[in-house]
């Protein structure tokens, strides 16, 4: 599904990965942790080729994602939903808009669009606020809208940069929820995240980077001590509840 | 693309607005281009024209017979010219008939010629010629011919006019090839601030898997909207001008030059055309240059 042989990314003299081999299953549901400026983000910029190796090759299903041309990018991105820490709206279109225009891009008939639309906006539970803009919600509320948009083409991999990092311990539960149910509806994810919580809650695949490394690769825990992000302290009552 | 023409042009207008002031500037840039064109188009189709009607005056070489020349002899080398590829027609023109064309041209002083006590005109042989080509040769080779005492032909004037419409034609081409990189620079720079305002958005259609193409589509519309209102604006003005001018000195250039000048209304529908043509051209690779490095990443 997603594969990473022998990556090598260099940003000058910084290290963004380093000679990286890793598979990910159709299926998974893999976090994506480390240290800050281990290299995470590159690991996702690496697959939605915003970025190229140095060394090494990836694919993304049958497409090898260092060979394609510039051309084909439009078609690789299509086949991954992304979902940001800052959830990219578009401001001036309502919730509605927002993920038909993501079916607007990839040419979909307005018939198509008047069926799925609402359809994906019911799973990630936003109906309600189909005709609101972005500013008009919660930042929760807007998260689902992004999680919508990113799925409503029905990717083969949902990939979300730390996309519980603007929300309270609460929201950011009930977004791994849906995200949950993303996943058991067939989609692959790979999320990046800094909450060892969600981490150890949701007990997913941990793919752990440091240094431009990978350095573990297993089914459990978070395992870091110590976190940066807030989320932290605070989530754990909300937790244990 | 066009399955959202709607769209993208909905989306030209709305950027158009916000950014009426540059807008505005590269309408007044390329119409000022397009003015200058204007200009030399004129110019060029009306020297062209005079060209051809001079052309069609001097398609001749005289060949000013020997007195005494045997008549069958003339007419055997006008036999000889009239076999030749290049010559349309040839006439004999009579030293008599050469006197009552000379008579009829000089009006009410024809009775001068009376006084002569003779005819000084000799007889003479006419050679219309197809192409300017052959009345050079004949003219370098008829004093030759046995007979033949002077030639008359006016391929000099001829050339002179070719060689002024050919370095017009050549001079605004490079004019021309400067101004629309001038305007092509200003209309990328113009769209580049409405680029650069919906930088975020065209950010995130990017990430949700847009092509270049969906992405350029409202941005190519402005351009060719820019273009488009500079063209109208232009064979307007141009137009206007032209026919005001030619009120006042067109019946001048007739009387005096006796040749005819170029209608209005052909000129109009001409370099509306041209003006079109440009104008989309301009505004797209504006549009698509103003993308550019912002499209590649
Ligand atoms: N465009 C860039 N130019 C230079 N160095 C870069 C660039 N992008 C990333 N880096 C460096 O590459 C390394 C990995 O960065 P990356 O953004 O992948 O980290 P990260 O794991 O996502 O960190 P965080 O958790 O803070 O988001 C860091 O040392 C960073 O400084
Ligand atoms: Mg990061």
């Amino acid at each position: 599904m997603i594969r990473f042989e022998n990556v090598t990314k260099r940003y000058g003299e910084n290290i963004g990965l380093e000679e990286a081999t890793i598979h990910i299953e159709k299926g998974d549901f893999v976090f994506l942790v480390g240290p800050s400026g281990a290299g995470k983000s590159t690991f996702i910029k690496l697959i939605l080729r915003e970025i190229k190796p140095e060394e090494g090759e990836i694919y993304l299903d049958d497409m090898c994602v260092t060979q394609i041309s510039n051309r084909e990018i439009p078609k690789l991105r299509r086949k991954a939903g992304i979902v940001f820490q800052d959830f990219r709206l578009l401001e001036k279109k309502t919730v509605y808009e927002n993920v038909a225009f993501a079916m607007e891009i990839i040419h979909k008939s307005r018939k198509e669009i008047r069926r799925q639309v609402p359809q994906i906006l019911s799973l990630v539970g936003i109906s309600d606020k189909a005709y609101n803009y972005p500013e008009e919600l919660s930042a929760g509320e807007q998260q689902r809208v992004a999680i919508a948009r990113a799925v409503v083409n029905n990717p083969t991999v949902l990939i979300a940069d730390e996309p519980t990092g603007n929300l309270d311990p609460a929201t950011a539960m009930d977004i791994m929820d849906l995200l949950n149910k993303i996943n058991r509806r067939g989609t692959t994810i790979v999320m990046v995240t800094h909450a060892k919580n969600i981490v150890d809650v949701m007990h997913k695949r941990v793919i752990a980077i440091q240094n431009g490394r990978i350095v573990r690769n297993e089914f459990g825990l978070y395992g870091y001590e110590h976190e940066e992000s807030l989320e932290d302290d605070t989530t754990e009552e909300v937790f244990y509840v | 693309m066009f399955s959202r023409l709607g769209y993208n042009i909905k989306q030209a207008f709305v950027q158009i607005n916000r950014n009426k002031a540059m807008t505005f500037t590269s309408v007044l840039a390329i119409t000022a281009m397009m003015l200058i064109l204007g200009v030399f188009f004129v110019a060029t189709i009306n020297i062209n024209l005079f060209a051809e009607v001079v052309k069609q005056d001097f398609d001749m070489v005289e060949l000013y017979m020997e007195e005494d020349f045997p008549l069958d002899s003339i007419k055997q080398i006008g036999t000889d010219y009239e076999s030749n590829e290049g010559v349309s027609k040839v006439e004999f023109r009579s030293k008599e008939d050469a006197l009552e064309i000379m008579k009829s041209r000089w009006g009410e002083n024809g009775y001068l010629l009376d006084n002569l006590g003779g005819n000084p005109l000799p007889d003479s042989l006419i050679i219309y010629v197809k192409n300017a080509e052959t009345a050079e040769t004949i003219a370098n080779e008829a004093l030759d011919i046995e007979g033949v005492e002077d030639i008359k032909y006016y391929q000099e004037t001829v050339d002179k006019l070719t060689k002024t419409t050919n370095f017009i034609q050549i001079a605004s081409l490079i004019v021309m090839l400067f101004l629309v990189l001038v305007s092509i620079v200003v209309v990328s720079n113009t769209i580049k601030l409405t680029v650069f305002a919906r930088a975020k958005e065209i950010r995130i259609m990017k990430y949700i898997g847009a092509t270049n193409w969906f992405v350029r589509g409202p941005f190519l519309i402005e351009g060719i909207i820019i273009g488009l209102i500079s063209a109208i604006v232009s064979t307007g003005l141009v137009a206007v001008i032209y026919d005001n001018i030619m009120s006042i000195i067109g019946a001048d250039i007739i009387r005096i030059l006796s040749v005819p000048i170029v209608p209005i209304e052909y000129l109009a529908i001409n370099l509306a055309i041209i003006f079109v043509a440009l104008g989309v051209g301009i505004g797209s690779c504006g549009s698509v240059i103003s993308m550019r490095r912002f499209l590649d990443k």
